[in-house]
């Protein structure tokens, strides 16, 4: 048994009501907790495309894909370590504008993470930041060190693979094949 | 047309002419259709949902057809989930059409709404809400479609009261391509040839036969694989079928309370050739222990089986008749005499522990080893054999013998109390020229006893062998055996099953003496149509041998100590 690392796995469905619940209910049985889940249409029409980030081991992550292909309007499921990713999170903080003013400290911090004042006003400010979960977490702490954060939101990540093959367009293509070629016989 | 009309003249295109169910307020457009079209579907009432799930189970078990069920909403939806669970588990196509209330009112708590589809969703293979009547044509073609192809399984319709009653032009739909699934992979020729391999230079190879080889309508293709390298088999319960009990190279069941030969060779032999089979945990015993010294070979049409819980060093994924055709040329002829031999000990062993006691005993009372032997012998072994869960069911798997495929229809996945009443009457409508015969315990006929309501409307001719010990004997066993003796709630008092089946006018006769026994079994199979025969048997019998739950698969208790 390997040791359990993260695991991002890209699913592909039709956009069918449902799927959400059928894949979550995978993970569900084997006991396995979703860290993270993004659900978006995919660049391919009429294909949705979800974003699940896990820790479980490898065999783990290779028979949660197999059963969530087994679910009859799953397109595609496959599973990605960090390096085979890019990777992409964002993140909104809210903060007083008040201790922002009083400490400078503040903002020295947000622009040291390379974070986005995108929001002033007299009670509080807005702080966007997109990166990787660690860079996310790391702006955080350091400002919540100071006890300005009233209000911090993380997205789930979002990420594209590095392959050079677009793997859902590649299985689309040969079903199409199959498909007819089988109504040629 | 209605969308009602429309489902009856899409189930005629899907070739269905018989179906289980029960009327009720949300289902009443769909029945006032099925009024008009007696001539084409014949549809059994039942007595209850349930019932009319495992009739279609039982149907589609022995006939290779996909067995409908219809039902109403809300209670009538929900009781017939434990059959569709029962059906996903153990692979069998159902389609399950359960009416539902109109869509304006879905979501609001209606009178006999429940969520069907949230419901069923993890049991079923497939679900779908028909909200409009132009969606029906499209959807029981894609449901049967599913049903069917593949690794078959469950589907359920749930059909909104609306789209029932709607008007459409019915156009007839043909589904037989889905994009996102792929229902039997074409074999690889690489796994094949790597298979192949692997079974030429075996020197003590087993094959593990599952209900994947009659699912598949693989049975000569196994036949022909275990005759040309002279491999020994093992079958599974579901899988008891799939090759003749007679036949010299199958060496028995496997599991928990399978043969002794085949369970402690999976633990000798080099190679272990599973063919649709999933290696459930009452086969395999402890995980850790089990087949380790063998290079594991798995055929299968369900990639999601593989490395599920043995790992498995070739993998042959696709519908094991086209892998098995594909991979019989490539078989070199083969003896594998002594290893062969090997099995005769352990055969002769169990034997003289076991079976002879069991099948002919001395003395004392009726054993239900006996009684199951018997009932097949009277049968020339040619009977479809109905099963309950528990002692019955054990005690049958291992004494009653099959010369034909699809001949056993038993509740394995999910252990289901109850599904050996209607799963016979089912079966009758799906083997109708076959001899049925069910056996089962006190505690499962009356889980389901209300289907006899079933078989005196339909004449069906069921022929039921009550297997009586006032106990519920399988749990009785474990408590006997792991929890000292402590009878919680497993004596049963029984009512007079013979009064019963008088009531509903269903010959029936008690066997309690051995020399009566051949007698009422003669008089059971020569009466037309249905029989009650109660057996009065030892109260306290043990089905043996037996793996331990969690011990190792080759260390079977021959006896209790």
């Amino acid at each position: 048994m390997s040791t359990p690392q993260l695991y991002t796995i890209l699913v592909y469905s039709e956009n069918i009501a449902g799927i959400l619940n059928q894949i979550t209910a995978v993970f569900t049985r084997r006991q396995v907790n979703i860290e993270s889940l993004n659900v978006s249409a995919s660049s391919t029409p009429g294909v949705h495309k979800y974003t699940i980030t896990c820790f479980c081991t490898l065999e783990m992550v290779k028979m949660l894909k197999a059963q969530i292909e087994k679910r009859i309007d799953v397109l595609q499921a496959r599973y990605f370590t960090d390096e085979d990713i890019f990777i992409l999170e964002s993140s909104l903080l809210k903060i007083s504008t008040p201790a922002m003013l009083d400490n400078p400290e503040v903002c020295q911090i947000v622009r040291h993470h390379g974070g986005r004042i995108v929001e002033v006003n007299p009670t509080y400010s807005a702080v966007e930041k997109t990166g990787r979960t660690e860079e996310i977490l790391s702006l955080y702490e350091d400002l919540n060190r100071l006890g300005v954060v009233r209000q911090f939101a993380r997205s789930g990540r979002i990420c594209i693979t590095r392959g050079t093959r677009e793997q859902l367009d590649d299985y689309l293509a040969e079903r199409e094949r199959e498909h007819s070629a089988g109504a040629q016989e | 047309m209605t969308g009602a009309e429309s489902l009856m003249r899409s189930l005629e295109l899907e070739g269905v002419k018989t179906l289980f169910g029960y009327p009720g307020g949300a289902i009443i457009p769909v029945y006032d259709a099925l009024y008009d079209h007696h001539d084409t579907l014949n549809h059994i009432l039942v007595r209850h949902e349930q019932g009319a799930v495992h009739a279609a189970q039982g149907f589609a078990r022995v006939s290779g057809e996909v067995g409908v069920a219809i039902v109403t909403s809300g209670p009538g939806a929900t009781n017939t989930v434990t059959g569709v669970a029962d059906a996903m588990i153990d692979s069998t196509p159902l389609v399950v059409i359960c009416g539902q209330t109109g869509a304006a009112q879905l979501g609001t708590d209606a009178f006999q709404e429940v969520d069907v589809v949230g419901m069923t969703q993890p049991i079923s293979k497939w679900n779908y809400q028909i909200r409009r009547a132009e969606d029906v044509a499209w959807a029981v073609s894609r449901a049967f479609y599913i049903a069917r192809s593949g690794r078959p399984g469950p589907v359920v319709l749930d059909f909104a009261r609306n789209a029932q009653v709607g008007e459409v032009d019915f156009e007839p739909a043909r589904v037989d391509f889905i994009r996102s699934y792929v229902p039997a992979p074409k074999p690889d020729a690489e796994a094949v040839a790597e298979a192949a391999r692997l079974i030429n230079n075996a020197v003590k190879p087993l094959v593990l036969v599952g209900q994947g080889v009659e699912l598949a309508g693989a049975q000569q293709e196994l036949r022909e694989l275990l005759e040309k390298a002279q491999i020994p088999a093992g079958c599974t319960l579901l899988g008891l079928s799939a090759l003749p009990t007679g036949h010299p190279l199958n060496k028995g069941m496997l599991g928990m309370h399978g043969n002794l030969g085949p369970n402690v060779m999976t633990n000798q032999c080099d190679v272990l050739i599973a063919i649709g089979m999933r290696f459930d945990d009452r086969v395999t015993g402890n995980l850790k222990t089990y087949a380790r010294q063998a290079k594991v070979i798995h055929f299968d049409i369900d990639p999601s089986e593989f490395n599920k819980l043995v790992h498995a060093d070739c993998k042959v994924l696709g519908d094991c008749r086209e892998t098995l055709r594909a991979l019989l040329p490539l078989i070199k002829p083969n003896t594998h005499q002594s290893w062969v031999d090997g099995f005769a000990p352990y055969a002769e062993q169990e034997y003289n522990k076991v079976i002879r006691g069991a099948i002919h005993p001395e003395g004392g009372p009726l054993l239900m080893g006996e009684v199951v032997r018997a009932v097949s012998e009277a049968t020339q072994h040619q009977a479809v054999l109905v099963t309950d869960v528990g002692q019955n069911q054990m005690f049958a798997a291992r004494y009653f013998q099959f010369s034909q495929p699809r001949s056993i229809v038993t509740s394995g996945g999910c252990g289901t109390m109850g599904f050996g009443l209607p799963a016979a009457i089912g079966a009758t409508f799906g083997a109708p020229g076959r001899t049925v015969c069910l056996f089962v315990g006190d505690g499962g006929l009356q889980m389901t006893l209300q289907e006899l309501g079933t078989i005196m409307e339909q004449q069906a001719p069921v022929k039921i062998i009550l297997l009586n010990n006032n106990y519920l004997g399988n749990v009785r066993q474990w408590q006997t055996m792991f929890w000292n003796h402590r009878y919680s709630f497993t004596p049963m008092m029984n009512p007079d099953y013979e009064l019963i089946a008088k009531a509903y006018g269903i010959p029936a006769r008690t066997a309690v003496e051995r020399p009566d026994l051949a007698a009422a079994i003669d008089e059971m199979l020569g009466t037309d149509g249905p029989f009650l025969l109660q057996c009065a048997v030892r109260e306290e019998d043990d089905v043996l041998p037996m793996t331990p739950p969690g011990a190792n698969v080759d260390e079977m208790l021959l006896e209790i100590q």
